[in-house]
């Protein structure tokens, strides 16, 4: 199974987000070069799930975040901080706007990214 | 036994009580449903709270420098801290300290100089690194990782799951077999760090518990130097077994802790919610299930504390800690969903701490060997001897 975020990128509109479900789950933002911006997730206290929590992320990171992805998961704590976890290894750090990660933040030695064969279901 | 607690155990139980009630509920309200960590602040200003009111490291031996708590009264303390949201795989979010791994207690004193006590300090954590793909309930068979000695490191292949921690923590605990002609007798415990060439966490492992979640890990070469064996090379189960019969105590207590709190929150609403013009506290079938969660919980408590009473005094308790924790997980599981059937549609809401617990309470029943398990403990030392 893989591991790494592998939904499509959509480009970051107020139609886009209109159209999100209101479930629980974790998302991406991502400048025009497709650079992962923030790793959110959609938590039990956001009022419409994915739907607000995208939308909020867009208002706080402003023009430069352009794309973003998601997936509904309902284990979104665990499945965030693999997220986190994941860009580190493959990036050596956090995204650049992502400043409010865990305290304390795991660390994963995955397996390259290219063998990660994205067979994970939404 | 003396069933009566003493007036120490009363006050530290009111003290630990209250410590759940106005400090860790108020924060916690204010946290993601799934958290299982407080903002740094939270968490420095209320570990100093607790290292004043002396309770900090409660597990740690005394002549480790914890405070000399005994285990019973631990055991009361434990099913306090659990009385909250994120209570039964984070109770109290970890303010009350950490006493590390158990087993480095016995470990060489060089390894307690590297391990033990950075870890009772805080500096390092460690894991316990005992299932794997082929099982986890009967590890003297299921143990598939190799060590195999080379000049005078060990090399250890193989892979691990559902093991806690493992890409928070420093080092851990890993069991590895040396001699494939022997089950049981044929297991060591390596000491393995974290950066150690061919040490992988390979990936979170998602279950119904979205904090604290457990990793898969990969060993591929792995070179551990023959300082890093912990105890005598074959002799790892007695290691691995010694810790899952204690932590049966700890694991049961957080049960209790989380069953009195939904029997809590049961009462208070069946008092409340009004159904065709009567509260629901009057139904008999409300009332029915109040009475059922109640015998849950002594139940369950009255066993654990016999198990605590009988390891503190160092007489054999593996058949008490079985039974305490098949009991204590059995009977939590049981007294969460009636909770939740009394509190209707929002016991089903992440507003409420109820689905949290029904979730996580799930994996009680699997976690630290199954109910099956527990009963075949039981059932060889009752009957005699080992069946297979």
């Amino acid at each position: 199974m893989a591991i790494r975020l592998t939904k499509p990128w959509q480009e970051l509109t107020a139609d886009a987000i209109r159209a999100l479900p209101g479930q629980l789950g974790v998302y991406q933002l991502a400048d025009g070069e497709g650079r992962v911006l923030y790793i959110g997730y959609a938590g039990g206290r956001s009022l419409f799930g994915l739907r607000s929590a995208i939308a909020e992320a867009r208002a706080r990171l402003g023009a430069s975040a352009r794309r973003f992805r998601y997936e509904v998961n309902q284990q979104y704590m665990s499945r965030y901080e693999e997220l986190l976890m994941l860009h580190v290894a493959d990036h050596g750090a956090l995204p650049s706007e992502t400043r409010d990660a865990p305290r304390k933040l795991g660390r994963l030695s995955p397996v390259a990214a290219g063998k990660d064969d994205g067979s994970r279901a939404q | 036994m003396d069933l009566e607690l003493s007036d120490e155990q009363k006050m530290i139980v009111a003290t630990v009580r209250r410590f759940v009630r106005e400090e860790i509920l108020p924060l916690e309200a204010k946290l993601d449903p799934d958290a299982s960590e407080l903002p740094e602040e939270d968490f420095q200003r209320l570990s100093a709270k607790v290292k004043t009111m002396g309770f900090w490291g409660i597990d740690i031996p005394e002549e480790y420098g914890g405070p000399g708590i005994d285990l019973t009264t631990r055991t009361l303390m434990a099913v306090e801290m659990a009385q909250h949201r994120a209570g039964l795989y984070a109770p109290c979010y970890g303010v009350f300290g950490g006493a590390g791994l158990a087993q480095l207690y016995e470990a060489s004193e060089d390894q307690k100089q590297r391990y033990l006590y950075p870890t009772l300090r805080g500096e390092k954590h460690g894991f316990f690194g005992l299932t794997e793909p082929s099982g986890g309930s009967d590890p003297a068979r299921a143990i598939e990782t190799r060590a195999v000695k080379e000049g005078d490191d060990w090399v250890l292949n193989g892979a691990k799951i559902f093991i806690s921690g493992a890409d928070k923590a420093d080092y851990g605990l890993v069991f590895a077999r040396t001699d494939k002609s022997k089950g049981r007798d044929g297991v060591t415990c390596f000491i393995v760090e974290r950066g150690m060439p061919g040490f992988h966490v390979r990936r979170v492992v998602h279950t119904l518990r979205s904090t604290y979640y457990a990793t898969e890990l990969q060993f591929e070469d792995l070179r551990v130097p023959q300082r890093n064996v912990l105890g005598e090379v074959n002799r790892g189960f007695a290691i691995a077994n010694d810790r899952l019969t204690r932590q049966r105590i700890p694991y049961a207590a957080g049960c209790i802790g989380i069953a009195v709190k939904a029997q809590e929150m049961a009462i208070d609403y069946a008092k409340l919610r009004q159904t065709f013009g009567a509260p629901l506290a009057t139904r008999q079938a409300i009332q029915w299930m109040i009475v059922d969660n109640e015998i849950d919980i002594r139940t369950s408590l009255w066993l654990v504390l016999a198990a605590a009473h009988k390891a503190e005094r160092a007489e054999p308790y593996r058949t008490e800690a079985a039974m305490a924790k098949l009991v204590a997980s059995e009977a939590g599981g049981r007294v969460v969903d009636r909770a939740m059937q009394i509190h209707g549609g929002y016991g089903m809401t992440k507003d409420l701490p109820l689905e949290r617990w029904y979730r996580e309470m799930r994996i009680r029943r699997i976690g630290e060997g199954p109910s099956e398990v527990q009963r075949h403990i039981m059932a060889r030392d009752l009957l005699g001897g080992s069946f297979h």
